[in-house]
C-alpha cells in the first residue's frame, strides 16, 4: 500500500466536504448579514480551488494515485475509497477555480442565501464525482449536483426557467438511473463497486458476457444523457438558456464537462481498454455517437438567433469532440480529450460570462443586438471575441491544442471519416462565431440603439463602470457591465490563450496518466 | 421460456415498471403524472437491487448470529440511498411543477407550450 502524506489525503476528502458543510452556513446564518451568502460562497470556493490545486500539483508533478479509504474500511468491507489521479485532479481544479471565478464574477448579482447553498452544493457534487473511486459513490454525487444544477436554473423563479428546468430534472433522473441499472448489472456480474476492483472482475467475468455488456450500455447512454450529446441533448438548449445568466456560465463550465469526465473513467478506468479491443462495435457505435453529436450541434447552432442558444448547441458539438477523444482510445486523442475538456470549460464559461455583462449592461440578448457593442463595451467586446476564436480553434489558444490532439488520434487510428468530422465543424463554427464578431465590431449600432446609448451618456468602456445595484434579479439596461464580470471574462481570454501556448507542456505533463489510463 | 419468466417474476416486474415509467415521462402531457412516471421508473431500479439481494434460508446481517449466512446488506443500502434521491428529486420536481402552474395556470405540458408560443 502506497503511503502518502497525511495532508494530501485529507484534501481529497476536504474538496468535496469544505463546500458541502459551507452550505449549510447561509441557510443557518443568512440572516445576520447580507454578506453572509455570497462571503461563505467566495470563501468555500477559495478554499476548494486551493485544496484542488494542491492535488493537481501532486498528483501531475509526481504521476501518483492519491488513495484514500474513507474510515480505513479497504474494498472488501464495502468501504468507499477517494482515488485522485491526474485527469481527475486536473478537473477538480477546474471546479475549484470556476467555482470561484463565476462567484467573484456573480458580486454585483445579489441573491437570496439559499443560492449559494445551492452553489456550494452544486460545486461539491462536482468534486464528489471526480474524486470518487466508487461507481455507485458516483451516482450519488452525480444526483447531488444535478439536484442543484436543476434548482439554480430555476432560481430565478421564472415560468420558462421551471419549464426548463423540470425537462432537465425528468432527462437527468432517467439518464442517472440508466447509470444505476448499468452499475446494478456489474454489481451483479462482479459483486464488487469499486472501481479498482471492479477492472479486474469484468474482465474475469468475460468482456463479451452479455450483462458486462449491457452494463456498459446502460452506463454509456445514461451519462450520454447527461453530458448531453446529441440527439439526447433536448433538455440542454433550454436549460441553458433560460437560466440566470451567470448560473448558466457555471453550468455551462462544469456539468455536462463532469459528466464527460464520468464517461472517461467508467470506460477507462473499470470497463478499460481492453473491453473495447473486445467488442469494437461498441467503440463504433460510441464514436459514431460522438461524431453526430459534432455536426448536429454545430449545425443546430448556426440556426439560432439568440446568443445564449447559439452557444447552448455548440456546447453539443464540443462534447461531441471530447466523446471522440475519449473513444479513439489513443495517447493524443486521449490528451486532446483532457485538453478540451478544460479548455472548453473556459472558453464557454467566459463566453457565457460576456453574454451575461453584455445582457446586464444593455439588455442585448440576440445576434442582432449585438451591432457595435465592440464600440460600447471595448474590454468585454474584446475578451468575448478571443473566446470566441477560441471556441473555433484558431491558435494559439487551448481550443486549438485540444482540437489539434483529437485530430491527431483520428490521423493516428487511421479514422479519416472523423478527421472530416472535426474539420467540417471548424469551418460551421466559425460560420457562427464570425456572424458574431462581425455584429460586434463592424456592425454600426441601429439609430434608435445608438440614440438611446447617447441619452445614456453615451458607449461607456466595460472597466468604466460604476457600481451596480445590489438587487436580487438583475437589472436588465445598466450604462456598463459590472467590474468584477468583465474581470473575470478577460481573466478567462488570457487563460485560453496561456493554456495555448503552454500546449506541448500540458502533453508532457498527461504523459503518466494518459499511458496509465490506457495501459490497465 | 414461461416457466422461467414465472419463476423469476421479480426480473419481469422490474422490465415492466421501467416501461411503464418511462412511458408515462414520455407520453403523458400532465406534468404531475410524468412526476409519478419517474417514480415507477426508478421503483423499477430498486426492485432490481433488492430481488438480486435475495438468499433462501439466509438470516438479515443486523440480526445474524454469525453461523450460518447471512443476506448481503450492501443492495439494500445502495437503495435505501436511491430512495432518498428519489424522494428529492421528486420534492424538487413538485415544486417547479407548483411554480409553473403559478405562472400559466395548468400543469398540462401542450397549455403551457401552447401560452409560451402564444407570448
Amino acid at each position: 500500500m502506497i503511503e502518502p502524506a497525511v495532508g494530501i489525503e485529507l484534501a481529497s476528502i476536504l474538496v468535496v466536504v469544505v463546500p458541502i458543510l459551507a452550505a449549510v452556513i447561509p441557510i443557518a446564518f443568512g440572516r445576520l448579514s447580507e454578506w453572509v451568502g455570497v462571503g461563505t460562497a467566495l470563501a468555500a470556493t477559495a478554499v476548494q480551488a486551493v485544496l484542488a490545486g494542491v492535488l493537481a500539483w501532486t498528483t501531475l508533478s509526481d504521476g501518483e494515485e492519491i488513495v484514500t479509504e474513507i474510515g480505513g474500511y479497504g474494498p472488501s468491507q464495502g468501504g468507499i475509497a477517494l482515488v485522485v489521479d491526474g485527469m481527475s485532479a486536473l478537473v477538480v481544479a477546474l471546479i475549484g477555480v470556476a467555482g470561484l471565478a463565476v462567484a467573484v464574477a456573480s458580486l454585483d448579482d445579489r441573491r437570496r442565501d439559499t443560492f449559494y447553498s445551492l452553489y456550494l452544493l452544486l460545486v461539491a457534487g462536482l468534486a464528489g464525482v471526480c474524486v470518487t473511486g466508487d461507481v455507485f459513490n458516483l451516482y450519488v454525487f452525480l444526483e447531488i449536483s444535478g439536484l442543484a444544477a436543476y434548482a439554480l436554473i430555476a432560481s430565478d423563479g421564472t415560468g420558462r426557467s421551471a419549464l426548463a428546468a423540470l425537462k432537465y430534472l425528468i432527462m437527468g433522473t432517467v439518464g442517472a438511473s440508466l447509470y444505476l441499472i448499468g452499475v446494478g448489472y456489474a454489481y451483479v456480474s462482479t459483486g464488487y463497486l469499486n472501481m479498482r476492483d471492479l477492472a479486474p472482475a469484468l474482465a474475469e467475468a468475460g468482456y463479451t458476457d452479455p450483462l458486462v455488456l449491457a452494463a456498459f450500455a446502460f452506463v454509456a447512454a445514461g451519462l450520454a444523457i447527461k453530458i448531453a450529446l446529441f440527439p439526447v441533448h433536448t433538455w440542454q438548449p433550454d436549460a441553458y438558456t433560460t437560466a440566470p445568466d451567470r448560473v448558466t456560465a457555471l453550468i455551462a463550465a462544469l456539468v455536462s464537462t463532469t459528466a464527460a469526465y464520468a464517461l472517461a473513467r467508467l470506460s477507462l478506468t473499470v470497463f478499460t481498454v481492453e473491453f473495447f479491443a473486445a467488442n469494437p462495435v461498441v467503440q463504433q457505435v460510441l464514436l459514431a455517437v460522438a461524431a453526430t453529436s459534432v455536426v448536429a450541434g454545430s449545425l443546430l447552432a448556426v440556426l439560432q438567433s439568440r446568443v445564449k442558444r447559439m452557444l447552448a448547441y455548440s456546447s453539443v458539438s464540443q462534447f461531441g469532440l471530447v466523446v471522440v477523444g475519449i473513444a479513439l482510445l489513443e495517447g493524443p486523442a486521449l490528451v486532446g480529450a483532457v485538453v478540451h475538456l478544460i479548455g472548453h470549460a473556459i472558453v464557454k464559461g467566459g463566453l457565457f460570462l460576456g453574454v451575461a455583462a453584455f445582457a446586464g449592461a444593455y439588455g442585448v440578448t440576440t445576434v442582432e443586438e449585438y451591432d457595435g457593442l465592440g464600440e460600447r463595451a471595448p474590454y468585454a467586446s474584446a475578451a468575448f471575441a478571443v473566446l470566441a476564436l477560441a471556441l473555433v480553434g484558431v491558435p494559439p489558444t487551448v481550443g486549438f491544442v485540444g482540437k489539434l490532439y483529437v485530430a491527431i488520434g483520428a490521423v493516428e487510428a487511421g479514422a479519416w471519416p472523423l478527421v472530416a468530422v472535426i474539420v467540417a465543424s471548424t469551418v460551421l463554427t466559425l460560420g457562427y462565431v464570425l456572424r458574431l464578431l462581425e455584429r460586434i465590431y463592424f456592425t454600426d449600432p441601429a439609430p434608435d440603439r445608438a440614440a438611446r446609448a447617447a441619452a445614456d451618456g453615451g458607449p461607456g468602456g466595460g472597466s468604466e463602470g460604476g457600481p451596480v445595484g445590489l438587487s436580487g434579479r438583475p437589472v436588465s439596461r445598466r450604462r456598463s457591465a459590472g467590474r468584477a464580470i468583465v474581470a473575470v471574462t478577460v481573466a478567462a481570454a488570457i487563460a485560453a490563450v496561456v493554456l495555448g501556448f503552454a500546449g506541448a507542456g500540458i502533453e508532457s505533463l498527461l504523459e503518466p496518466t494518459v499511458s496509465t489510463l490506457l495501459d490497465n | 421460456m414461461i416457466e422461467a419468466l414465472f419463476a423469476r417474476y421479480n426480473y419481469v416486474v422490474f422490465a415492466l415498471l421501467l416501461g411503464i415509467g418511462l412511458y408515462i415521462v414520455i407520453d403523458d402531457e400532465n406534468l404531475v403524472k410524468k412526476v409519478i412516471g419517474l417514480n415507477v421508473f426508478q421503483t423499477g431500479i430498486f426492485l432490481f437491487f433488492i430481488t438480486v439481494a435475495v438468499q433462501d434460508g439466509a438470516e438479515p446481517a443486523v440480526t445474524s448470529t454469525g453461523e450460518g449466512t447471512f443476506v448481503n446488506p450492501l443492495p439494500h443500502v445502495l437503495i435505501l440511498t436511491a430512495i432518498v434521491v428519489g424522494v428529492s428529486l421528486t420534492a424538487l420536481a413538485l415544486a417547479l411543477v407548483v411554480r409553473i402552474h403559478e405562472e400559466y395556470g395548468s400543469i398540462r405540458e401542450d397549455v403551457v407550450v401552447e401560452v409560451l408560443e402564444r407570448d
